[in-house]
């Protein structure tokens, strides 16, 4: 028979019964839909996560710094140039670090540690300059309290929860519910912080190959709060992390000396004590460090993480499929069953058919043809009605999210592949559930098929 | 297949058996039976009802295999042919009529002549066309698109008839064809099958109870008794032929 044929008289006799077939059909949504609502969010908190990892700036940023450094030289003698001779991390070094493949952008890191002043009283704390990109792609700006910088240079801060918190005197009790970062930034947004820092200037009357030749003038600058985050944007600095943010040119443009005497008194001419170097990919960590390494600088990064982070969501994964399949599993007995049925039904039918001349094969194609199409519509419909729980759940855990003041989050996701891999799963358990009934019907014997009234 | 001249041998058997074990009992249904049928010959199987008669036709049909003998149909011994080749030989040489009609409750007339097409692969745009022609053949083209319970027991016969010859079959076989039908309705269908015997040279083997039915329409006779050949008489029939030859070289 031709496959339009098989299709045809298979469609048919599905219509016959047809409120059987679509019972039969509507396991089979269900159990595509479990399938696809499980992967869904396992997929949609996979996704999520990485976005939050990548962003934390963890995983894609190597950091570069100068061999010159003496601290390091213990640790450094064995690998490359002595110290003295290495190169210096100045503008030059930097632009070449940036055109390294796989680099976005190097630019250096501005921190030290200096006063601010918040209705008279003084706070020291670490003061970060952060790149104007840093709004897209550092994770704890998106569900910040305020706005990011206006520009890159602009006289403004974006202070960190903990120093919010000691700002306003408030002291996080233990087992209680944090103040809530809303709160904590109504008193603050808008107000001002007079930092006060201590400025390097080169001095004009020494000639220009005596470069390390300065003095030293105190200055302070005031600040406008324009955001408080919650969570920390300079995790990577363990300890030396800051808790106030300043635009990057802005923090340049005040050359601030340097806490560490050492650092100033070896540049010969304007350097960076460090540089942050981000990486497209944390894929690229590693070569971009050893390019870094080549360049005669030392760098360093966290392992990638995300690797462990991907080994466990594919188990989860694969977890949640299994889950999902048993469903499925149970709605392939319904079409074993149906079918099984049918035959039983359509004995006679079968017995007719055979005597008029068809062969095993055909009527075993119509068998699978039924089987296939119950699949086929099963899993359509599964998977539109998995989609729409995946929706709730990541509704309702928005809704929960909102209550909790956590930003809202994606945590379900249905890519292309899984539409269509959990449609042809569905036809291949189908088929598969096909396979006993097909072969029992197309064994039938004609003669007793037709005796039997 | 290859031999089909008017006195070519048409259907043999060899002494063909066809035995049931039922427990303990051997059911001899068949058993033994030789006969030589020529193309074109209209032949009735008597006999009493558990004579072995339908069982006899199964084996011809190739419905059933023997349990002993060969059936050997043109030339082609049917036990040398494999499950997909026997199906081959029931679609495109065999036709048969049952006393049930055995139409498909759930398509129209048009769609059951039309089946044995869908599994021969004729192509699709011819089928409906061929499907009509038979079926006015049968004197039905005014019924197409009826289900077969809408029709009378008569009309539910003809076109089953007219389905059983759409893919131009050798052989007709027809397992006691009138059995359900009133006389007069039931002599219709023996006119039609005796003008397709005559118009179309078709052989015919038929089942049948009425002995009548059978000295008026059937040039031969063959009585079975416990699945034996028991008589075989030529029968001189009065009949003239119904169709003139010409429409034969229509159909084969
Ligand atoms: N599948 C089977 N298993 C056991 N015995 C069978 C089977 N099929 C037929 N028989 C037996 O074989 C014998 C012949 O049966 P068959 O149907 O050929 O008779 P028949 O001549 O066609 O009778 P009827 O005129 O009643 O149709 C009967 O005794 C029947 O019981
Ligand atoms: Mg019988």
């Amino acid at each position: 028979m031709k496959l339009y044929d098989v299709t045809d008289l298979a469609i048919r006799n599905l219509r016959e019964s047809i409120f059987r077939n679509s019972l039969t059909t509507i396991g089979i949504s269900v159990g595509v839909a479990s399938l696809v609502a499980m992967l869904s969010l396992g997929i949609g908190l996979q996704q999520l996560a990485s976005r939050r990892l990548e962003k934390s700036g963890l995983f894609d940023t190597v950091v570069a710094t100068s061999r010159r450094d003496l601290r390091n030289f213990r640790e450094q003698r064995e690998e490359g140039p002595p110290p003295a001779e290495s190169r210096s991390l100045d503008e030059a070094a930097r632009q070449q670090i940036a055109h390294i493949p796989g680099v976005v952008e190097a630019y250096p890191d501005i921190r030290f540690v200096t006063d601010l002043r918040f209705d008279g009283k003084p706070h020291l704390t670490m003061v970060a300059g952060i790149p104007f990109s840093a709004k897209n792609n550092n994770d704890a700006f998106d569900g910040m309290q305020g706005s990011f910088f206006s520009s890159d240079a602009s006289p403004e801060v974006i202070v960190q929860r903990s120093f919010a918190e000691e700002l306003l005197a408030i002291t996080p009790k233990p087992g209680s519910d944090n103040t809530s970062i809303a709160e904590l930034a109504k008193p603050l947004l808008g107000k001002e912080l007079t930092m006060r820092y201590a400025e390097r200037t080169s001095s004009p009357s020494l000639g220009q190959n005596d470069s390390a030749a300065y003095s030293v003038v105190s200055r302070q600058q005031v600040l406008k709060i324009v955001g408080l985050t919650d969570l920390d944007p300079d995790s990577m600095r363990g300890m030396a992390r800051a808790r106030v943010f300043l635009p990057l040119k802005l923090a340049q443009n005040l050359h601030v000396m340097p806490s560490n005497l050492r650092d100033a008194s070896a540049s010969d001419s304007p350097s960076y004590t460090s540089l942050s170097v981000r990486v497209t990919n944390p894929n690229q960590v590693p070569a971009v460090e050893d390019a870094i390494k080549k360049l005669g600088f030392n760098a360093f990064s966290i392992v990638d993480a995300t690797r462990s982070m991907r080994q466990f969501f594919a188990v989860l994964d694969g977890f949640l499929a299994i889950f999902g399949s048993l469903a499925l599993a149970v709605a392939s007995i319904g079409i074993v069953n149906t079918l099984v049925m049918a035959i039983l039904e359509r004995r006679r039918e079968i017995g007719i058919m055979k005597a008029l001349g068809a062969s095993d094969a055909d009527v075993r194609g119509l068998f699978f043809a039924e089987a296939g199409a119950m699949g086929l519509v099963g899993g359509a419909v599964g998977v539109t009605l998995g989609w729409a729980i995946g929706r709730l759940i990541n509704f309702g855990t928005n809704i929960y999210l909102e209550r909790q003041h956590f930003p809202s989050a994606q945590i379900w996701s249905v890519p292309l592949w899984l539409v269509l891999g959990a449609i042809a799963f569905s036809i291949v358990v189908s088929l598969i559930s096909g396979l006993y009934p097909a072969s029992r019907a197309a064994r039938l014997d004609p003669v007793q098929a037709l005796r039997y009234e | 297949m290859e031999i089909s001249g008017p006195n070519s041998v048409a259907v043999r058997t060899e002494n063909v058996c066809r035995h049931y074990q039922m427990g303990e009992a051997l059911v001899r249904a068949v058993d033994g039976i030789s006969i030589d049928i020529r193309a074109g010959e209209f032949v009735a199987l008597l006999g009493a009802s558990g004579s072995g008669k339908s069982s006899l036709l199964n084996l011809v049909a190739g419905l059933d295999r023997p349990t002993s003998g060969a059936v050997i149909v043109h030339g082609t011994d049917l036990a040398a042919l494999s499950r997909d080749q026997l199906a081959k030989y029931r679609l495109h040489t065999v036709g048969m009529v049952f006393q049930s009609f055995n139409l498909i409750p759930s398509m129209s007339l048009l769609e059951n002549v039309e089946l044995p097409m869908r599994f021969a692969e004729v192509d699709r745009r011819d089928r409906s066309a061929l499907a009509r022609q038979s079926l006015e053949r049968v004197g039905l083209s005014g019924r197409l698109s009826h289900r077969p319970m809408e029709l009378s027991g008569g009309e539910q016969q003809r076109a089953s008839l007219a389905r059983a010859l759409i893919n131009r079959p050798k052989l007709l076989l027809a397992d006691e064809p009138t059995g359900n039908l009133d006389s007069r309705t039931g002599t219709e269908i023996m006119e039609l099958i005796h003008s397709f015997n005559q118009s179309l040279g078709m052989t015919v083997l038929m089942v049948t109870h009425e002995q009548t039915l059978a000295e008026k329409y059937a040039g031969r006779m063959l009585h079975l008794a416990d699945g034996k050949l028991v008589d075989d008489k030529a029968n001189k029939i009065e009949l003239e032929p119904v169709r003139p030859p010409a429409s034969r070289g229509e159909t084969q």
